[in-house]
């Protein structure tokens, strides 16, 4: 691949947030840690991340990592590209992820045969580099 | 339920005015407001200088900039609605209110977009105002883009794979509510698909455009803007058309309503909370409607709306919309001008203006015969909902 090329690839939207929460989601993944916020009032898990507990009011927590296990809670096969960088990557499965802890995230369904993939079906963690500097934490079929 | 302050019937709409439809307006959004306003109050009989309310489009305009060009002098209420495509019909709701409280006197409501023009560059087509942010922007930009979900049609699409896989809806079901759409805007001279038919076969032969979503579940994308005037019923009986009576209205939001993905119950939405409230304060059963007028952004959403109306049970939907029941001569006439899929995309204001068409008896061929009741969903930022419930 030249280096022109590379240079006019889009770019992949990479996550940026300006809030610390979010930022402490992203930042754990760049070292292969998929956590989530846990509530220290009723350890309960919770994502997205929020400043306080939606159950129990407390807002004390501290990040606890996932089993990195889960299933298909739902997922839209995207045909049409509706972002620049993604047109080379259409057929993809975007998925809703339930997984063991009881929260959902939004990621992507990886090497999987597209007539296979049903509710429920059992999914663990991976990670996809997507620049030098950022992974993302995506799913396959476990 | 809590006591709610009850204003059923005490305001009503009294104007209404639309733009042409079409794809490249010459002119900017603010002018389209304007123009369906001034029609809007014509409409009904008013002066600009008697509108003293206001709840403009929440993105495109201000109220102040609307007061400055209608020469409203003393601007006696004003507020936006931040629900998406569920806003306009919100609006009227914080209208009737207001002018059942005496706040206000008359109220304008306008939408207008270049929902073509504006979303993508087009060759000859002068750029337009950004949109501004919604409130998901935090949600999609830090958890769902960097996956390639960028696009409402994508995210609707996993309220719609669940609920298809779950309860086994054929594709015939939306093919139904497509299909019914196309056919009401053959009948409809401002409809932008007029003269251009869709039967089941090629419904279901349509591309992909995220699955479950074929390209014709997708609303068009058009330039268009509508507006309504709503005033105190009682003083409406001296205006220039039949005051078309609120009957009942309400708002609801999902929990959470700032990530999908996160909701305890995929299928509650804003309109499971609301429609039980208008219901009740319009003291009708939703069976009881002469036509039902569903905010279409996607054809899947028109379904789910119907299961939290209450028309039918969670994942009964598909026998509800079948067998010609919501086509002009079935018992639930849906969607009447076409909707957002083959009408216009006015965030829905356009069925409002349809319903207040339909109860005067003025629905041209599209009119459902004798009806006297019709019922208005909005729906807008993946899962906020409101509803309208309207007497002749």
């Amino acid at each position: 691949m030249s280096e022109t090329k590379v240079k006019n690839k889009p770019t992949r939207p990479i996550p940026n947030p300006i809030e610390p929460v979010n930022k402490g989601f992203w930042d754990a993944c760049q070292g292969g840690v998929l956590h989530f916020q846990q509530c220290d009032g009723c350890h309960k898990f919770r994502h997205l991340p929020r400043n306080m507990c939606a159950y129990c009011g407390s807002p004390e927590w501290k990040w606890a990592p996932s089993t990195g296990k889960g299933k298909l809670f739902s997922w839209t096969i995207a045909h049409m590209p509706m972002h620049p960088a993604f047109v080379a990557d259409v057929p993809y499965v975007a998925a809703i992820i339930e997984m063991e802890e009881g929260v959902r995230l939004v990621s992507w369904l990886r090497s999987v045969v597209l007539e296979d993939i049903c509710l429920d079906m059992p999914v663990k963690l991976m990670y996809e580099r997507i620049t030098d500097d950022f992974q993302l934490p995506c799913f396959v079929p476990a | 339920m809590g006591e709610t302050l009850n204003f059923s019937e005490k305001a009503s709409i009294v104007g209404i005015g639309e733009t042409d439809y079409v794809k490249g307006a010459k002119v900017t959004a603010v002018e389209m407001m304007l123009e369906a306003g001034r029609k809007a109050i014509a409409d009904a009989g008013l002066s600009p200088h008697d509108i003293d309310g206001l709840v403009p489009a929440p993105a495109y305009t201000t109220g102040e900039e609307l007061a400055a060009n209608l020469g409203i002098e003393n601007l006696r209420y004003c507020s936006t609605v931040h629900m998406g495509g569920a806003s306009p019909t919100t609006a009227i709701q914080n209208a009737a209110a207001m002018v059942s409280l005496g706040v206000c006197n008359n109220v304008l409501i306008t939408l207008g977009w270049n929902g073509y023009s504006a979303l993508r560059p087009k060759p000859g087509i002068p750029p337009t105002r950004p949109m501004g942010m919604n409130v998901l922007d935090t949600t999609i930009k830090d958890f769902y883009m960097p996956y390639g979900i960028t696009s409402p049609v994508q995210m609707y699409s996993w309220f719609a794979m669940r609920h298809k896989k779950l309860y086994n809806v054929p594709d015939e079901a939306t093919g139904h509510i497509a299909v019914a759409a196309r056919k009401h805007a053959q009948l409809n001279d401002r409809a932008f698909m007029k003269g251009q038919e869709l039967t089941m076969e090629q419904y279901l032969k349509a591309r992909w455009i995220s699955e479950p979503m074929r390209l014709n579940d997708c609303c068009l994308e058009t330039d268009g803007a509508c507006a309504v005037v709503i005033s105190r019923t009682e003083e409406a009986k001296d205006m220039r058309k039949r005051p078309i009576v609120i009957m009942g209205c309400a708002e609801g939001h999902p929990y959470p309503a700032d990530d999908i993905a996160s909701r305890p119950d995929l299928f509650k939405f804003g309109l499971t909370y609301a429609a039980p409230i208008a219901l009740k304060m319009a003291g009708i059963k939703v069976q009881d409607v002469d036509f039902l007028q569903i905010y279409d952004c996607f054809s899947y959403v028109v379904m789910l709306q119907m299961e939290a109306l209450g028309l039918c049970e969670r994942g009964g939907a598909y026998d509800f919309v079948k067998d010609g029941n919501i086509e002009l001569g079935g018992r639930y006439p849906l969607n009447t001008h076409g909707g957002l899929m083959s009408q216009a995309h006015v965030w829905g204001l356009n069925h409002v203006v349809e319903a207040v068409k339909q109860l005067r008896h003025e629905g041209g061929l599209a009119q459902v015969k004798d009806c006297e009741l019709g019922l208005v969903t909005g729906w807008g930022d993946l899962g906020d909902g409101s509803l309208v419930i309207l007497r002749r």
